[in-house]
């Protein structure tokens, strides 16, 4: 199990280091602070949004998860700073990832 | 430390023409040692090739192109900041004593793959850079309280000073409305705030200080060097209205030439887009945090070309791994008196400044006469 099969799923999982308990990001095999292997977490998680713009009809958005995880988001409605927000629908679509949140 | 001096420079106009990356390498070469007859191609010990193309194999052709049989040969890619990278590089092999002058050429098409870094899925599906430079300039502007408009002074700078420089992508002037008219990309970002990929070509000779003055009457000295890398993904940047890399390497690169941000005459800097170049400014230490756009404003009204007298990435055309070479051969010619329309006055001690992937890595070099 690793978090892009699960994020292919339309999972979005937090991956954090079986050692030290680090939340790990981005994603990967192994922990960037003691080398540790990861497991990870599956959740209804709740982020913040830091920053967003719009494109056309939609907008981006960067939220913050755990005060470590930052991802760029999509929006359809109208975003504001600080707001509380959660992955609706996640996935890897052309080899890339996307994330839309509500 | 030995001194590393640049002793010849070549470089072909940024255009947006189809051609071979092997071909656009040899032009901007050959313009170096037509210029520079008194070269001799054996005295040179390594070529270093910045790209981002995925040709293989680039410096060994490129030495066999233009003749030379080099001991080192290689390739050296760090997405837009590869071109100071290389020339880091090269002032390294010299002044280890592993290479007494070495060639180094950028170059790159305008459709280069190094546009996007397909790595970075932090971003999700807003991987290309017009998305980042949006966020950084959203969070800039309501930081200072900077407008659209204010913002657009620095698209409008650069193109005018890019109308001087022959090898310039841009052509025109443009007035700040034309900038707030120009094709909305984002909310925070319109066409004419962007730089654009292009395909261009530059090329540096680096040399021992002994061989430098044989060489040249007028070698410019490489006397500071700063690199910072704080991550490869765009959402790792702990401020998105200031670049934490840039502020690190332009206090290194500082610090070794014994110099302060004040005795900077003359600068280029990487305004990728628009909002860059203040915070590039006052991350650097030019100014003070929210005070880059009045600087910018200054400069404009006084026709003061010390920041980016080239025209900037805004107004030259941004052909990733020519970049940093180009920008440098512009400091280069504004210390040696020879810019002609773009010259600024008593230009003794010159800094670029090149970064890569929403400023996740700087480089600053300072260069003096």
């Amino acid at each position: 199990m690793s978090f892009e099969s699960e994020l292919s799923k339309g999972k979005f999982c937090i991956p954090e280091c079986l050692t030290c308990k680090k939340i790990v990001w981005p994603p990967s095999e192994f922990c960037d602070y003691c080398n540790g292997g990861i497991s990870l977490k599956e959740g209804d998680f709740e982020g913040k949004i830091i920053e967003f713009s719009r494109q056309n009809e939609n907008y981006f958005c960067l939220v913050e998860f755990y005060n470590s995880i930052r991802i760029m988001v999509k929006m359809t409605k109208i975003p504001k700073k600080d707001q509380r927000v959660k992955i609706s629908k996640c996935g890897i679509s052309d080899g890339s990832y996307f994330f839309n949140a509500i | 430390m030995s001194k590393v001096g640049i002793i010849a420079h070549g470089t072909i106009p940024f255009t947006k023409e189809d051609s071979k990356i092997e071909s656009i390498l040899h032009k901007s070469t050959n313009d170096l040692f037509q210029k520079n007859p008194n070269i001799d191609k054996k005295d040179i010990d390594a070529v270093l090739v910045s790209t981002n193309n995925n040709s293989k194999y680039l410096s060994p052709i490129l030495s066999e192109m233009t003749g030379i049989q080099p001991k080192i040969a290689h390739s050296i890619e760090s997405l837009c900041n590869s071109g100071t990278n290389s020339i880091v590089s090269a002032f390294s092999y010299i002044s280890s004593g592993l290479a007494d002058m070495v060639l180094v050429t950028g170059a790159e098409r305008y459709d280069s793959p190094g546009q996007i870094l397909e790595w970075d899925n932090s971003r999700g599906e807003f991987k290309h850079p017009i998305f980042w430079a949006s966020i950084f300039s959203k969070s800039y502007k309501k930081e200072y309280d900077i407008s659209n408009e204010e913002l657009a002074i620095v698209s409008v700078k650069n193109h005018k000073q890019a109308k001087e420089n022959p090898n310039a992508l841009s052509k025109k002037t443009y007035t700040i409305q034309d900038v707030i008219n120009s094709k909305k990309l984002t909310d925070d970002l319109r066409l004419l705030d962007c730089s654009r990929p292009c395909t261009g070509s530059a090329s540096i000779l680096l040399a021992t200080e002994e061989i430098a003055k044989k060489n040249s009457d007028t070698p410019v000295w490489i006397t500071g060097i700063g690199q910072k890398t704080t991550s490869a993904g765009f959402t790792k940047n702990t401020s998105l209205s200031s670049m934490e890399s840039t502020r690190l390497a332009g206090k290194s690169a500082l610090q070794m030439s014994n110099h302060n941000i004040s005795e900077i005459n003359v600068a280029e800097v990487h305004d990728a887009f628009s909002v860059c170049e203040p915070m590039a400014l006052e991350s650097l230490g030019f100014t003070n945090p929210g005070k880059g756009m009045k600087m910018i404003d200054d400069l404009y009204e006084t026709n003061n070309f010390k920041i980016n007298p080239r025209g900037g990435l805004i107004g030259t055309g941004h052909p990733l791994g020519a970049t940093g070479i180009s920008q440098t051969i512009e400091i280069v010619q504004q210390l040696q008196n020879s810019a002609e329309k773009r010259q600024t006055d008593n230009a003794d001690i010159g800094l670029v400044h090149n970064m890569s992937a929403a400023a996740t890595s700087s480089t600053v070099l300072v260069l003096e006469k």
